[in-house]
């Protein structure tokens, strides 16, 4: 019973970090950029939904619409000034430019939201379903960000493979050159990207704090980062691998504290890691492509 | 066009940047400002550094406002005067030297050492190599002030946080399985615990279950109270700040785990986090030198000016800054200092007249000093019930 009570709690941490991942991987499977401002993007759209439940009274989900819209605009806005200039700069000063981007969203929110933390009331509600005499607990955030990470998944599957929009990116990630010589508008794509990526940063943002309900400032860096180890776990691109190596940290996360010790917990699951990328140098799902010279 | 843009908005960022310092730095230039007039040769130069930014920065931030409330009082009154600086250190070591060296260059006579624990042990060693004498409001590490004589501190340090939480817990008879949960990443958790941990053996408290969390998995805490609960803790010591702690108060409850909790002064400010459900909190204790709802007129008067000046209630680390420049002051009167005397003068006057004091404050009735810098003064044991604090 306590094995299955850990898995639970593995799944629902592995499932917030699962749904981060999703909006790591989708930047850099379509732009090939890391972008390191994908946590503190997350960070600002928890901070907007809750402001705009705790000091408009908006309903919980009017606030994740707003909360999305925000975002996704941020997104748009940060990668034309940020990114856009740079697009034929060397990958290590964008790499930089997103250090950059990242801080300055940290301390933006600092001057706006101050620096005390803020307890972050569960958009889902306070419910959760009971299992064998009350031994076994899943709480409702669990249930809705796991449903939530399967859709957002699956729709964004669909919408690469199946879409025009979506074959227009994944065009652009293969050969950015030969994709404008087709007529793909290079520049809005990415930007459509950037703009998708940031709504589901919102998302994430909001299941992550009603998941774990404290909010600062630095709130998305850490889980941005266990994210980004996530999503290269799972194969960096790979939509299905994101979510699949998310849920496995948060598990492998959970069971080295309960089984192995809580000191060495993070050791173990970037060890699990190196194990990983020396057997599967891309990940467990992530496509080996060849340069061609 | 697009380097048009660019610039357009290095521009914005910079100016951005340049109001951002004016408004974090208004208040103290305000202050300054209104006292060199007169007095800036007669005023004794006292800075420290702490977070005005980043994570910690709500520390340094009550340090900073708490130190500033003092001199401004002190000041209106005339007699001593001070001017006060607070430089940023993020809570970084390095950054923290750097910001000290800035006060110097200042001209500081006086330091406030720096607010939190890491930074401070940083700090302080430079303050015993320039002979400038240091009283920290919050950095509680032994580290600090071991083997310095001009390191004091006005909190009381860890160890004996840890000491006497265990001795709260006998002589009250408050639990006989007690579970800890301390973040092994941070000095001031670690060194509280391993006197908690001393202190119990003597005491003969039983510790069941001891699990640990860092700052990177400081978000799910299901393993370590699954442990507690499984090891029958009816217990359950948290000598941690009050954001991981609101963060296991609710876990608990939603697994439905209900032992008691006991905090260390760390825990003060549980209460006034914004969006907290403070009935998460009840029955929980904690040992704290300070109380925002105490009744007496000292603490009283010190929170209504706090919260008009600063829209917050005052925490225990405001407390303590506030307790320092009074304690500075106490010391210059009793022993003649004046503001022309070099740093290392007053240094060696401070040496000697700390341990003679006998302070009240804020934090504390009767505080004193021993020579090595370590304050003596009893922590209060605490009750929440509904939403604020009860003495035990």
């Amino acid at each position: 019973m306590t094995f299955l009570s850990y898995l639970i709690s593995g799944i629902s941490l592995g499932s917030v970090y699962a749904i981060i991942a999703l909006g790591y991987t989708m930047v850099y499977g379509i732009a090939k950029m890391l972008n390191f401002a994908h946590g503190d993007v997350i960070m600002v759209g928890a901070y907007i939904s809750f402001c705009t439940t705790s000091y408009l009274g908006l309903s919980p989900l009017v606030s994740v619409l707003l909360a999305i819209v925000v975002c996704t605009v941020l997104g748009i806005v940060i990668e034309r000034l940020a990114y856009k200039p740079l697009r034929q700069a060397p990958a290590l000063a964008v790499l930089i430019t997103a250090i950059g981007v990242s801080y300055f969203l940290q301390n933006a929110a600092l001057l706006i939201w101050g620096s005390s933390s803020k307890t972050f009331s569960s958009v889902v509600g306070d419910w959760s379903i009971k299992l064998f005499n009350d031994q076994l607990t899943i709480t409702g955030v669990t249930i809705v960000t796991v449903l939530a990470c399967v859709v957002i998944m699956v729709a964004l599957t669909l919408f690469t493979t199946k879409t025009k929009l979506g074959t227009a990116m994944r065009a652009v990630s293969e050969d950015k050159g030969a994709a404008q010589l087709m007529g793909i508008s290079v520049n809005s794509t990415i930007s459509l990207t950037f703009a998708i990526g940031s709504g589901l940063a919102a998302i994430a943002g909001v299941l992550l704090c009603s998941a774990y309900p404290m909010l600062m400032p630095t709130t998305g860096s850490m889980p941005g980062i266990k994210a980004f180890t996530a999503a290269v776990f799972g194969g960096i691109g790979s939509i299905p691998g994101a979510m699949i190596g998310g849920i496995l940290l948060g598990i492998i996360e959970i069971f080295a504290k309960a089984y192995i010790s809580t000191q060495l917990s993070d050791a173990v699951v970037f060890a699990v890691l190196i194990v990983v990328l020396l057997v599967k140098p891309d990940g467990l799902l992530g496509k080996r492509v060849s340069e061609k010279v | 066009m697009m380097k048009k843009a660019l610039s357009l908005f290095l521009a914005a960022a910079m100016c951005a940047g340049m109001l951002a310092g004016c408004g974090g730095g208004a208040d103290t230039n305000e202050a300054t400002n209104g006292d060199s007039g007169e007095s800036t040769a007669a005023a004794f130069k006292i800075g420290g550094t702490g977070p005005l930014t980043g994570d910690a920065a709500i520390y340094g931030n009550a340090v900073k406002n708490g130190a500033q409330l003092a001199v401004d009082e002190i000041n209106a009154e005339g007699g001593v005067q001070f001017e006060l600086k607070m430089e940023d250190d993020e809570n970084d070591p390095e950054k923290a030297v750097s910001a000290y060296n800035a006060l110097k260059d200042w001209g500081v006579q006086l330091s406030l050492s720096s607010v939190t624990s890491k930074p401070a042990e940083a700090t302080a060693t430079e303050n015993f190599a320039d002979r400038i004498f240091a009283l920290t409001p919050s950095a509680s590490s032994t580290a600090v002030t071991e083997g310095k004589d001009n390191v004091f501190q006005m909190c009381f340090a860890d160890p004996n946080q840890g000491t006497a939480s265990a001795e709260y817990i006998a002589d009250n008879q408050l639990g006989t399985k007690i579970a800890v949960i301390y973040k092994n990443d941070d000095v001031y958790s670690s060194g509280i615990y391993e006197k908690f941990k001393a202190e119990a053996e003597t005491k003969g408290l039983n510790i069941v279950s001891t699990t640990t969390f860092t700052s990177s998995s400081a978000t799910d805490f299901s393993v370590q109270l699954g442990e507690a609960k499984a090891a029958g803790a009816d217990l359950l010591f948290l000598p941690i700040y009050y954001q991981p702690a609101s963060l296991i108060l609710q876990q608990a409850k939603s697994m439905g785990y209900a032992p008691k909790f006991f905090g260390v002064d760390g825990m003060d400010g549980i209460l006034t986090l914004e969006g907290f459900d403070t009935s998460l909190a009840e029955g929980v204790m904690l040992l704290t030198p300070f109380n925002a709802d105490a009744e007496d007129e000292k603490t009283q008067s010190f929170v209504t000016k706090y919260k008009e000046q600063f829209g917050d209630v005052p925490n225990q680390f405001a407390a303590d800054a506030y307790d320092c420049v009074y304690a500075y002051k106490a010391a210059i009167e009793a022993s003649g200092a004046t503001p022309d005397m070099s740093a290392e003068e007053l240094c060696d006057l401070m040496i000697q007249t700390f341990p003679t004091l006998t302070f009240d404050g804020l934090t504390g009735e009767g505080v004193t000093w021993d020579s090595t810098g370590a304050v003596s003064k009893s922590p209060k044991g605490m009750v929440i019930q509904n939403g604020a604090y009860v003495g035990m």
